[in-house]
């Protein structure tokens, strides 16, 4: 916000950068907000296309059958089995391919017309998610090892003895335990936050140098920001994904060390 | 209390979370999970087992039939084997019988032929007892015509009595002939 003001007060002429207030929609109705009813959207997207896709559940399956399993394969195969082991990692695969699916959905709405809004530059949402993470690997690792085991398990790495383990164990206790759920969330959050900022900067940047301005370097400038808009649009169908995957990948990998028996 | 902040700022502080949000956000994904561990996790996972039990199944088909196959062919190898025993013992066999009866065959014409020369022999010897018994009595009697001519002819006559002699040598050759 501190940027935002700087420019506008440099640029004195009327031109207002977008910054948090532009993620400040009213409600629509009620206490009801546009990312609210997203996230319940993205929810109900997510079931419906898994639900038809998983149902058939054909040996040879037909087209939306074969994207669903891609996706589940990717999330099953490529996230939870390499990262959770192949011993228990399927009990966790109901809450990864979700966890996947969800935040790429609610991400995604950031760049499709009309709706143009990520939820998860929201950091409610995000925390939220982290959270359930948080309290699901702790869990787990308490159910395997017991709450000292656990305790130990996280704070005492495997070979690490004498007075070192002073520094080590308040570390590892901060890192594991508190750390975790402050950046799985605001990894995600700024992400979103900042790419669809940076979306509007241009989008609102083009539209005041081609229409408010009448100077001819304005134009220039102007249709230089549609190109730049286009770019960061191509970047962020990638960050999009690459969130979705970095959140749902470290989850797993949390559980994976929650359910490991040596540190 | 984002309002709160906003008024104190100016802008709302984009790091301070709404407990709506959170609550809302949490509760939709909870719903979300325990659905798709429901309706959607177990048909992937019967696809993917009935998948596996497909293609081992299809294996274990295609051994069977490989398998079935070789028996077969070693059923068929086996047969022909003995087939081609069987042909070579029935050829031994014939062999053996034709070289029986190329023998019994020699042996038959031999004692044939030696039955028809031994029968020719009979006849001959036969047809010769009889010649010279039919000679006997000719020889006789035809001694007794020529001692009647010499006698009859004047004995004392050594030229006519070579002469007779030789006449009558002659007509027995001649009636020989």
């Amino acid at each position: 916000m501190t940027i935002a003001t700087v420019i506008s007060t440099a640029g004195g002429n009327g031109f207002q950068p977008p910054g948090p207030a532009d993620f400040h929609l009213p409600p629509v109705f009620a206490e009801v907000t546009k990312p609210m009813m997203l996230v319940v959207l993205a929810a109900v997207l997510v079931f419906t296309f898994s639900y038809f896709a998983a149902r058939p559940a054909a040996v040879v399956p037909g087209r939306l059958q074969y994207a669903g399993e891609a996706v589940y394969g990717f999330v099953r195969n490529g996230i939870a089995r390499d990262a959770i082991g192949s011993e228990q990692f399927l009990k966790f695969v109901p809450f990864l391919f979700s966890l996947f699916l969800f935040i790429a959905v609610n991400n995604y709405f950031g760049l499709i017309p009309f709706i143009q809004y990520p939820p998860m530059s929201h950091f409610g949402f995000p925390l939220a998610l982290a959270l359930l993470v948080w309290i699901l690997y702790i869990g787990v690792g308490i159910g395997k090892h017991g709450f000292g085991g656990y305790l130990k398990h996280v704070t005492i790495p495997s070979g690490v003895k004498g007075p070192v383990l002073i520094i080590i164990i308040p570390l590892e206790f901060l890192s594991n335990i508190l750390v975790r759920p402050a950046t799985l969330s605001l990894r995600l959050f700024a992400n979103m936050f900042a790419g669809h900022l940076l979306l509007m900067l241009f989008a609102f940047g083009a539209e005041y140098l081609l229409f408010e301005s009448q100077s001819l370097i304005n134009g220039v400038a102007g249709v230089l920001s549609i190109v730049m808009f286009g770019a960061v649009t191509v970047l962020e169908l990638l960050i999009m994904f690459l969130q979705a995957y970095v959140f749902t990948l470290l989850a797993a990998t949390y559980l994976g060390e929650s359910l490991a028996d040596e540190h | 209390m984002s309002e709160s902040l906003m008024a104190a700022s100016g802008e709302p502080n984009p790091l301070i979370p709404h407990l709506s949000e959170i609550v809302l956000g949490a509760v939709v994904f909870l719903l979300l999970v325990a659905a798709i561990a429901k309706f959607v996790v177990p048909r992937f996972e019967k696809a993917y087992a009935d998948r596996t039990a497909a293609i081992e199944g299809g294996i274990a088909d295609a051994e069977q039939a490989q398998a079935e196959a070789k028996a077969a062919l070693e059923q068929y190898t086996a047969q022909l084997a003995d087939a081609r025993h069987e042909a070579a013992a029935i050829r031994e066999e014939a062999k053996e019988q034709g070289a029986q009866i190329v023998a019994e065959m020699r042996s038959q014409a031999q004692a044939e032929a030696e039955r028809i020369t031994s029968t020719a022999h009979a006849q001959i010897e036969a047809e010769r007892s009889q010649v010279l018994a039919q000679l006997k009595g000719e020889v006789g009697a035809l001694a007794t015509e020529l001692a009647e001519r010499i006698v009859g002819e004047s004995l004392a006559d050594d030229e006519r009595q070579k002469r007779t002699v030789a006449r009558f040598i002659d007509e027995l050759e001649g009636s020989a002939n």
